[in-house]
């Protein structure tokens, strides 16, 4: 079949991407069949199926769309593994487990702060500054939301003071990446270190060691009744505001981003700088505006993860899900919805770390580090494929 | 990227004459000592930028007077140890001489002693994860990783030191900490290894690595866990390292952490990242790949094997201040010290400062490893500033002192550029 198709599949315009999702849907597929409701015992099928996954993804890869043929595989080698590791355990575990309404809204939930940091280091890398800061950011976010909410007594003003904080943090990285002309990765890092320091030093000097109250104004969800007790009803009929927000900030950002001149002129800093300075865009003040934007956006998600997901602050609460973003963003080829199909699978990984501790209560810790994994092999296996923009990181000297 | 910026490494480039030194050696003296003066004035600029900011928070969110506050931590780094300047003498070997001597030799009890202990311990593991950071720079990466390399050191050493019971404890400590630096260069080789082939960021594959490893020491040591304490199930901290396996102390009451022979290794590893980076063939790739990727593969030096084995030697020293740790005062790991352990992120503050220099990672990882004692809970005086709010006090100095070298290299330049035009 492959034989056939492939080079048939290689002359339409994005016919190899076609059959490469192909390829990933079917790797999906073999790991669905093995869990539940259809809870399929035995791991044979599913071999089949993703070695069909595995095959048209070699396929793609060797007709030259490596990165596509390469989630193909991925996806194939991932699918036939859940549906494994399915096989070897209980149905009864794998129901308490495999509860697909509520693992998809968890998803929703995880995945929300990194899409908002995601979406922000996008502005910011495609005006062509490297923004390693955006955990910083989000840490600024979550915790002068969550002060701003509790002293202004409104989640609203809250979200408005955190998104500021990590403006302001995002206006630091900027002035050093821009006029200061500093190594942006140096910068990005001392925003870290100073928003973990500066919100630990605000955290114990204004709430103590008690932490903050819980009576604090939280942002709050959306119901939407109507959409019954269903399957459907299950997943989005109680989520965040912040969730709806994010979901409608993917499609605003590619428009933005892709079809109006303000991204075109983002985009233009960010591949050919001098190009944009010579037909009179103000490279300096793209980079600005894109850098604080990132900021803002990053700080509403963490904002989000204070009070709207767990409604408390600790120290150093958003425990490298910056960075997890910035992955994101890579592996989604510094695109949105790419970026947001990442975000999605860390967050589903972090969904299913949650629930997994079923198996095993000692090993529930070591599921933590399921999100970091992801990402790291997500890291390895497409970063050298995907094309970064092309004056990202370094300064730009006007003439 | 290269955030290298290290000027004291390049060769003296200010004779745009080109007639060579020796034509001219009075302005190249000059120009030399001028660099060299500068590439010392700016940390210390940076420094006093970054405590003076400090200070003015510390002024605005309490009210308290920020030089009463640092006067304590000072004390309680135990730096005013080297000014306890008594009329102590000392007898002169083979003679019945005495002669004055700024320090009470025989002072091994004072507070300010052990005070001034802690952060000479601290300083030990400062030194090493500086120079983990400080190496991988020289390359050109950035390891952020510290942390990670330092933790997985850490429970290999706790692992072995709590095994092997009886063993010689020169052949338990060797066996310890070359399996500790062997892990930590491990970890790191695997974002070097990533880097190189596939062209992974090594920003985010060590911060990755960090968080994997955090996790996987939580539970190796948590409730269960297969390295978990096998006298107390109930409490998730590892088991401890036998006798033979500590590190003698060199001052100081050893029930009191006292400062352990870990000293040396520091010392050691300063000499040996030193020599390795200048004077043989491996450090003349690490640095000719650092200022310039491009410039070395043309000069047929391999990118690829220099990224690998910077990040694993990196790693190396880490791992090693991770069995350090742990043989020298910890002797146990909890789940606790490994969530909140920050020492191996601090190294990225401290090569930073130090400008990538052996002396300079030295002197920084003093200032750090002082800053960190003082304002510990067991240290600072809480009657003149909490703790817990000093502790992240020291965080928000290391990130300014970061952001302020950051700032640094473009004061430079125009230090240096003000200067071309008053003598062109």
């Amino acid at each position: 079949m492959t034989s056939v198709a492939l080079p048939v599949a290689a002359r339409m315009p994005h016919g190899l991407r076609r059959v490469a999702w192909i390829g990933i849907a079917i790797g999906i597929v073999a790991a669905w069949m093995a869990l539940p409701p259809l809870t399929l015992r035995s791991w044979v099928p599913s071999l089949v199926l993703a070695l069909i996954a595995v095959m048209l993804g070699i396929g793609v890869a060797i007709r030259g769309e490596r990165r596509f043929g390469g989630f193909a595989i991925a996806s194939g080698l991932f699918g036939f593994g859940i549906a494994f590791a399915a096989t070897l355990s209980s149905v009864g575990k794998l129901e308490s487990v495999v509860v697909w309404s509520a693992l998809l809204a968890a998803m929703l939930r995880f995945a929300t702060p990194l899409a908002f940091a995601s979406l922000g280091g996008m502005f910011s890398e495609r005006s062509g500054v490297v923004n390693i800061g955006l955990e910083g950011m989000m840490l600024m976010g979550a915790f002068f939301g969550i002060m701003g909410a509790d002293k202004l007594d409104s989640w609203w003003l809250g979200l408005l003071v955190g998104v500021l904080a990590g403006g302001a943090a995002a206006f630091v990285h900027a002035v050093w990446a821009i006029h200061l002309q500093a190594d942006q990765i140096v910068s990005g890092t001392a925003i870290n270190f100073l928003a973990v320091g500066l919100t630990g030093y605000l955290f114990i000097d204004i709430y103590g060691t008690e932490g903050t109250p819980t009576d604090i104004p939280s942002i709050p969800d959306v119901h939407l009744g109507f959409l019954g007790d269903g399957f459907v009803g299950d997943i989005f009929g109680q989520l965040n505001l912040m969730i709806w927000i994010a979901i409608i900030l993917v499609p605003l950002t590619w428009a933005i981003m892709f079809k109006t001149p303000i991204g075109l002129r983002i985009r233009a800093c960010g591949e050919h700088p001098r190009a944009a300075d010579t037909v009179g865009i103000s490279v300096y003040g793209v980079r600005y505006a894109a850098v604080t934007l990132s900021g803002m956006l990053a700080a509403a998600g963490g904002a989000y993860l204070s009070i709207g997901f767990v409604n408390s602050f600790n120290e150093n609460m958003t425990a490298g899900r910056g960075f997890i973003a910035l992955a994101a963003l890579i592996f989604g080829n510094w695109r949105p919805f790419g970026a947001a199909a990442a975000c999605l699978l860390f967050g589903f990984s972090s969904a299913l770390a949650q629930r997994l501790p079923e198996y095993s209560q000692s090993a529930s810790v070591l599921f933590q580090a399921l999100p970091y994994v992801l990402t790291l092999i997500a890291v390895a296996g497409v970063i050298g494929r995907s094309i970064p923009p092309a004056a990202v990181g370094r300064p730009y000297r006007k003439q | 990227m290269s955030a290298a910026g290290d000027d004291s490494a390049l060769p003296p480039s200010g004779d745009p004459s080109g007639l060579g030194p020796e034509l001219q050696p009075s302005l190249i003296d000059r120009y030399g000592w001028a660099q060299r003066a500068e590439g010392i004035l700016a940390p210390i600029l940076t420094t006093v930028l970054a405590f003076l900011v400090g200070g003015l928070v510390v002024l605005v969110t309490t009210g308290k007077n920020p030089v009463t506050t640092y006067r304590a931590i000072f004390e309680g780094a135990g730096l005013s140890w080297f000014f306890e300047v008594g009329n102590n003498e000392i007898g002169l070997p083979f003679s019945d001489a005495k002669v004055w001597f700024p320090w009470n030799v025989n002072d091994i009890d004072s507070l300010a002693a052990v005070n001034l202990q802690q952060t000479l311990i601290v300083t030990t593991t400062l030194v090493l994860t500086g120079l983990a950071v400080a190496f991988a720079f020289r390359c050109g990466l950035f390891n952020i990783g510290g942390q990670g390399q330092y933790i997985v050191g850490s429970i290999w050493a706790v692992w072995i030191g709590s095994s092997f019971d009886g063993m010689n404890p020169f052949l338990h400590i060797t066996l310890a900490i070359v399996v500790a630096t062997l892990a930590g260069a491990a970890w790191a080789g695997i974002a070097g290894f990533l880097k190189a082939t596939v062209g992974a960021h090594e920003v985010i594959s060590t911060i990755m690595l960090n968080w994997i490893a955090i996790w996987v020491g939580s539970f190796l040591f948590g409730l269960g866990g297969p390295l978990q304490n096998d006298a107390q199930s109930s409490v998730p901290i590892s088991n401890d390292i036998v006798e033979s396996a500590k590190l003698p102390i060199l001052w100081g009451d050893p029930l009191l952490q006292g400062l352990h022979t870990g000293i040396f290794f520091a010392i050691a590893a300063l000499v040996v990242y030193w020599a390795v980076l200048n004077r043989t063939t491996l450090g003349y790739g690490v640095r000719a790949v650092g200022f310039n990727p491009e410039g070395a593969r043309y000069g047929g030096i391999s990118v690829r094997r220099n990224y690998f084995l910077a990040m694993a030697i990196s790693g190396a020293f880490a791992g090693i201040a991770g069995a350090i740790d742990v043989l020298g005062w910890e002797f146990r790991l909890a789940t606790g010290d490994i969530q909140t352990s920050q020492l191996g992120f601090m190294g990225i503050a401290v090569a930073l400062l130090g400008r990538n220099t052996a002396v300079g990672v030295f002197l920084s990882a003093l200032l750090f490893g002082s800053l960190v004692t003082g304002t510990s809970t067991r240290n600072l005086d809480p009657e003149v500033f909490q703790p817990e709010l000093a502790f992240n006090l020291t965080l928000l100095i290391q990130g300014l002192v970061v952001l302020f070298v950051g700032a640094d290299l473009i004061v430079l330049w125009f230090l240096r550029r003000l200067r071309t035009r008053v003598s062109a």
